[in-house]
């Protein structure tokens, strides 16, 4: 029975997991090492991850930020009566429950070129819709909750105690939050930082549909296999879907080592 | 420092934690909030230290409001229930943090840190983290910690909750020497009455969000305001339906005197019922007949209960070197005091046939 | 006074940043949706080929549920009680759908299923293809859904309290018996929760699928893609409108899935 069952599983994350991954590491390397890296090189593929760069590095640093400020609000903030915070609660989880490419729409939808505020922008000129603010504002929407999600359960789980004994010995919010708050919830905030780089790298629905995906200009990685997969230039797909692979592994692995720190933290105490 | 608190109210939503709670407290007391759980005590600590805000009424520390003081400007000192040690640091950055904050040159931290440490008798702890202490370390550097920055008023929020109660007993008179060393007003929460009668100098009893009364440990023992207090303190028997006691002519005055008879209450303390075996005993008008129904050993004395001979059952304590008795012996029972709860008097009653004892006629 | 009203300030950008972020944007898709009253709305989803998709979508996204809460029921059990060599290593790679752009996972799915891999030849030879069809839309789905109920059930399991257990075969229980009234009511709330999200995030899938369901309206073309087409083609209101209905459901299933989390605080 247990060994039945063991094989079962091995069997299933092989066929489900496994499998797939195999494949494109095969068809990456399937013309040579050599027809990846030239893949690689293109200039459409180095634009395309200069384009992501930029995108995850915006978006982690606002995310960062407030979904710190976000999580002490709803947890700490008195202000916030209580029919409020189940409603900041849903509010947060949102995004969770929005299809990607809707999270586009909704972005064309406010700041298109035929909409009120698409044209005040446009005015000044600034460009939303097909162009990086767009694909930002549909990154941070789509990542949003994912600090935030990691930071709230800690903080609950803190309780109020160790920043009030800061504050009865004399410290103001500031120093409180740095010397008392940060060390305890930082770990959960790498881990959220992790999630959301992860997250904004592989974010392709709702990029897709902001971007327009035009070549050199607004397409990301992810938008990139997509389009080469399309046109069937394989190589050239598989190039940089391998990259993005390996990418989301370390991130998997990364996760791992703060989990493993995390347990090895509690069965310490 | 000195502490006024006038007409203190705070609740919490629909719940009221603290009604109209008044109180005085001298400089350099130690003073123990008493009462069961859920009575307040915390709340109203939590006010003084300026965690939490008063709906109405006023605190003054040393004769100034402090209504509006920060926690930061209170200059107290909390120790809390589970200590709040800063996991992160170790026992020295702990206990140097209230210091640091106020920018204390580093040598006069180092300083005072290990002057601490060495009274607290933490000598060489200094660089573990709290998960690498024992309960009772912990308590001790959440203690120094509190005490570093020299507090003009201590709260302790039930300091020993966490702690092994045999250990605890200890720490009782270890808290009294240190608080006396320091000198600091001093205000512990605690819901254990031995804990507070043994360190506190005066008692504050809180009740359903009322101060119920305030007084020495030994006004609180023996002259209880109220008969919750009088239930609460100590052990008690009581008795809520009209009896007649000799010695106690008194007695059923009280119960007719009012119309509501189940709002009077008669408390009897152990520590006043004296038992006599039948063939010993004196002032015969002052006694009363009764036959032992239970014995118990607990150790360092006898539980005894008896029967009198209207039915009523009452309990004491026998020591252990008095005559042993057996479950049926004729014994001869003399009450020496009880105490008598209306609703409009509290009243200590003597046995009167004790000071006047009537001639004996065989 | 200054320090208070920087936290006023800092409350009211916190709260507008959800308001422009969260609440604008979902009203606009409402909005556009009903933009020309409910007819239109309801012409635009009842149109055969978004009809069609919508209830495609549907369909595959129940199936997905259903495969996932067993399967996935099942693994989190072999994860947590059998110890067995790369037993860690398996459990890490569980989130692998995750961390995985879904562009990536569509592209290898389709390069596993296709023709021209081993694979895929292999179950040509059988008569049996994978790809551009209903089965393998369930595929992309089972694959990028792969994680929830695992990721649900596990830590429940990890929580039982191994003395019902016991209990229940010291009272003459077997295995099977045990496992079924004691152990699976247990962490049935985790199953539903997880099953759940695998709804909500089956409907909402786009990037894997896209790549392998070819696509063929009113055929294999699910709701996601649908939009993404309309949205190609400018008609904004017609998308906004299908996405009102996915939208609207995912809505409720995530509302049950918060209730369900609290009902189950409550019980324990």
């Amino acid at each position: 029975m247990r060994r039945l069952f063991i094989s079962m599983t091995i069997l299933i994350l092989f066929l489900i997991l496994f499998l797939p991954f195999l494949s494109i590491v095969l068809g990456a390397f399937d013309q040579g090492a050599d027809a990846f890296l030239v893949a690689l090189q293109r200039p459409e593929s180095l634009h395309a991850l200069k384009v992501s760069f930029i995108i995850v590095m915006i978006v982690v640093v606002i995310n960062t930020i407030i979904g710190i400020l976000l999580s002490i609000e709803m947890i700490r903030g008195t202000w916030i009566s209580r029919w409020l915070r189940p409603l900041i609660n849903v509010l947060v989880d949102l995004p969770f429950a929005v299809s990607p490419i809707i999270g586009g729409l909704m972005i064309i939808l406010l700041f298109g070129p035929n909409t009120v505020m698409g044209m005040f922008f446009e005015n000044a000129g600034i460009k939303i819709v097909f162009a990086l603010p767009g694909m930002v504002l549909a990154t941070i929407f789509v990542t949003f909750p994912l600090v935030i999600r990691e930071i709230v359960p800690i903080l609950e789980e803190l309780g109020m105690t160790y920043e009030e004994a800061s504050a009865s010995l004399g410290a103001g919010p500031l120093r409180t939050f740095f010397l008392v708050t940060w060390p305890s919830i930082r770990w959960a905030i790498y881990n959220g930082i992790i999630l959301t780089i992860a997250r904004s790298v592989g974010e392709f629905g709702a990029v897709l549909v902001v971007s327009g995906n035009i070549l050199n200009q607004t397409q990301t990685a992810t938008t990139l296999v997509y389009q080469d997969s399309v046109d069937f230039n394989m190589i050239a797909a598989y190039s940089v879907a391998l990259l993005l692979g390996l990418f989301s592994i370390t991130v998997l692995l990364i996760l791992d080592w703060l989990k493993k720190r995390k347990e090895d933290q509690l069965n310490a105490h | 420092m000195h502490i006024e608190v006038k007409d203190l109210e705070k609740k919490f939503g629909s719940f009221i934690a603290i009604q109209k709670a008044s109180f005085k407290i001298q400089k350099g007391h130690l003073v123990g909030l008493l009462g069961p759980s859920g009575g307040g005590k915390t709340s109203l600590l939590r006010m003084l230290a300026g965690l939490e805000q008063p709906d109405s009424g006023e605190i003054f520390f040393n004769g100034n409001l402090a209504n509006s003081l920060s926690i930061q400007a209170r200059e107290i000192g909390f120790v809390f229930q589970n200590y709040a040690l800063f996991k992160h640091m170790t026992v020295f950055e702990n206990i140097a943090y209230g210091l640091k904050v106020k920018k204390q040159k580093a040598s006069v931290i180092k300083e005072r840190v290990f002057h601490l440490l060495q009274i607290m008798g933490l000598e060489g702890i200094e660089k573990k983290y709290p998960h690498q202490l024992s309960g009772g370390q912990r308590q001790r550097v959440a203690f120094a910690r509190a005490l570093a920055p020299e507090p003009q008023l201590l709260l302790l929020d039930e300091p020993f909750a966490a702690i092994d109660a045999k250990i605890r007993k200890e720490l009782r008179i270890w808290l009294r020497n240190l608080i006396n060393e320091f000198g600091v007003t001093t205000i512990f929460v605690t819901h254990d009455q031995d804990e507070a009668i043994e360190v506190a100098d005066e008692i504050i009893i809180v009740q359903k969000g009322r101060i119920e009364q305030q007084g020495s440990p030994w006004e609180i023992y023996n002259q209880p305001s109220s008969s919750f207090v009088a239930s609460f303190i100590g052990e008690s028997n009581s008795l809520a339906s009209p009896i007649s006691l000799q010695g106690f002519p008194d007695l059923p005055r009280y119960f007719r005197g009012e119309d509501r008879n189940s709002e009077v209450k008669v408390y009897i303390r152990p520590e006043w019922i004296e038992i006599r075996t039948e063939n010993k005993y004196y002032l015969a008008s002052a006694s009363e007949p009764a036959v032992v129904s239970h014995v118990h050993f607990r150790g360092d004395s006898w539980f005894i209960e008896f029967q009198l001979t209207n039915g009523t059952k009452l309990f004491t304590y026998q020591s252990i070197k008095e005559h042993f008795l057996k479950v049926g012996d004729q014994i001869n029972i003399l009450i020496h005091q009880l105490i008598v709860f209306t609703p409009s008097e509290t009243r200590v009653l003597e046995n009167r046939s004790k000071i006047d004892p009537m001639p004996v006629f065989i | 006074m200054k320090e208070l009203s920087s936290r006023l300030a800092l409350r009211s950008i916190l709260v507008s940043y959800l308001f422009i972020l969260v609440i604008m944007p979902i009203s606009a898709v409402y909005l556009k949706g009903f933009s020309l009253g409910w007819d239109p709305f309801w012409k635009e989803i009842t149109g055969i080929i978004a009809w069609k998709a919508i209830i495609l979508t549907l369909k595959l996204s129940i199936l997905t549920t259903f495969i996932q809460a067993f399967l996935g029921t099942f693994i989190a059990f072999v994860l947590v009680r059998y110890k067995f060599w790369g037993r860690r290593w398996l459990n890490s790679l569980i989130d692998l759908p995750f961390s995985l752009p879904t562009a990536v996972s569509g592209l290898m799915l389709l390069t596993l299923l296709g023709p021209t891999s081993p694979f895929g030849k292999w179950l040509e030879s059988f008569g049996i293809s994978l790809l551009y069809n209903e089965s393998a839309i369930v595929i992309g789905m089972i694959f990028i859904t792969l994680p929830f109920v695992i990721r649900t059930v596990q830590p429940m399991i990890e929580q039982l309290d191994p003395f019902e257990e016991q209990a229940s075969f010291i009272l003459g229980a077997g295995k099977a018996f045990t496992f079924f009234k004691i152990t699976l009511p247990a962490v049935f709330p985790g199953i539903i929760a997880g099953s759940m999200l695998t709804f909500s995030r089956s409907l909402a899938e786009f990037g894997a699928i896209s790549l392998i369901s070819g696509n063929l309206p009113g055929k294999t073309q699910v709701a996601s893609v649908y939009i993404y087409g309309e949205i190609e083609n400018y008609n904004t209101q017609g998308a906004a409108a299908v996405s009102v209905v996915l939208i609207t459901f995912s809505l409720v299933v995530l509302l049950l899935a918060n209730f369900l989390q609290k009902w189950k605080g409550r019980t324990i």
